[in-house]
């Protein structure tokens, strides 16, 4: 078993009105950033949890973000994870490569 | 006739449900999140409230408490569920109802006395009212803002399951009467089977005349005549 550390990026979907993202960029604005153009407001979860492979690490992630972290209605997300280093894309490939 | 109110840690409607469903004659019990069983009980009422401090999203984390295994599978077999607020929104994260309820466009707590206009009259909710007919019910909700994609919009719209519209004075649904931005003002919803009924407003709060408005009398009275049809 390895440990892994996962990182999880929940994000309103395209389209959905972000009243949140929208109120910090008028803030921005205001504060003189005007070439912002768009403000979107997600959140970000970092697990810690063992698992055979990486793939089955991100297969129970991406399980987690199904079955509660994530509403499918108004959020998209996206899953990443790392083995004792910064966060990887979640494919087996690159975690070798990243490990070499 | 027996009626139960599911209480979540962090539920704070449940008393006024409680007394609601007390005061047009169901024998009334509360049930823990963690108990198991609504067998007995002929109705299932949700209770407003922010279950779990609404971590995560509201009604996310009550949606997976042992009882609500129950509470779908009371529903699937046809017994009236009716969830208020934070209910609603419980109902949503548990697939009974499709959508979500999300901030509130203005981005502010809204507590406050709005009109819906009653769209389905043929409910077990609302038999009691008449269509078109418009309440006066308080909301306080800081996520009531619904949203759905299109096609879910349309199928609501098609199939008549929007029950409760936020509506201004002569019973219109402007932008200036939806107090959370939902789509297509929409105040509350029924299943394809129309025996789940989740809304916003907090009927449970207009049961007195003297406390400023006895508009959500009827919604409980319709439950009243209709579960001994319902159960018989």
């Amino acid at each position: 078993m390895t440990r892994y550390s996962i990182e999880i990026r929940i994000k309103p979907r395209p389209g959905l009105l972000d009243p949140e993202g929208k109120a910090i960029h008028h803030a921005l604005h205001s504060l003189g950033w005007d070439n912002v153009e768009d403000v979107r407001v997600g959140k970000v979860m970092y697990l810690d949890l063992e698992a055979e492979s990486a793939d089955a690490a991100t297969e129970a992630a991406t399980a987690m973000c199904r079955k509660i972290l994530a509403n499918p209605v108004t959020e998209d997300f996206d899953v990443s994870l790392s083995v004792g280093g910064p966060a990887v894309e979640a494919s087996q490939d690159k975690l070798e490569g990243a490990r070499s | 006739m027996k009626a139960a109110v599911v209480t979540f840690p962090g539920s704070n409607g449940d008393y006024d449900l409680y007394k609601a469903a007390q005061q047009v004659g169901f024998d009334t019990h509360f049930v823990w999140h963690r108990e198991r069983g609504l067998r007995a009980f002929d109705v299932v009422l949700l209770p407003g409230g922010f279950s779990y401090g609404d971590y995560l999203r509201a009604g996310a984390i009550a949606r997976m408490s042992p009882i609500m295994e129950d509470v779908v599978a009371f529903a699937d077999a046809g017994g009236p569920v009716l969830g208020i607020c934070n209910g609603f929104q419980t109902l949503c994260e548990a697939g009974l109802l499709p959508g979500a309820l999300v901030r509130n466009d203005v981005l502010r707590f809204q507590g406050k006395d709005v009109r819906v206009r009653v769209e389905r009259a043929d409910l077990p909710f609302t038999c009691d009212y008449s269509d078109g007919q418009i309440l006066t019910i308080p909301i306080a909700h800081g996520e009531g803002n619904y949203e759905a994609d299109e096609a879910t919009l349309e199928k609501l719209e098609g199939e008549g399951r929007v029950v409760f519209r936020y509506v201004d004075r002569e019973g219109s649904a402007t932008d200036e009467a939806n107090p959370n931005g939902s789509w297509h003002n929409i105040a509350g919803l029924t299943n394809e089977s129309g025996n789940v009924l989740g809304l916003m407003p907090h009927p449970e709060r207009a049961m007195e005349r003297i406390l400023g408005s006895d508009h959500g009398l009827a919604l409980f009275t319709s439950l009243a005549t209709s579960v001994p049809v319902l159960s018989a």
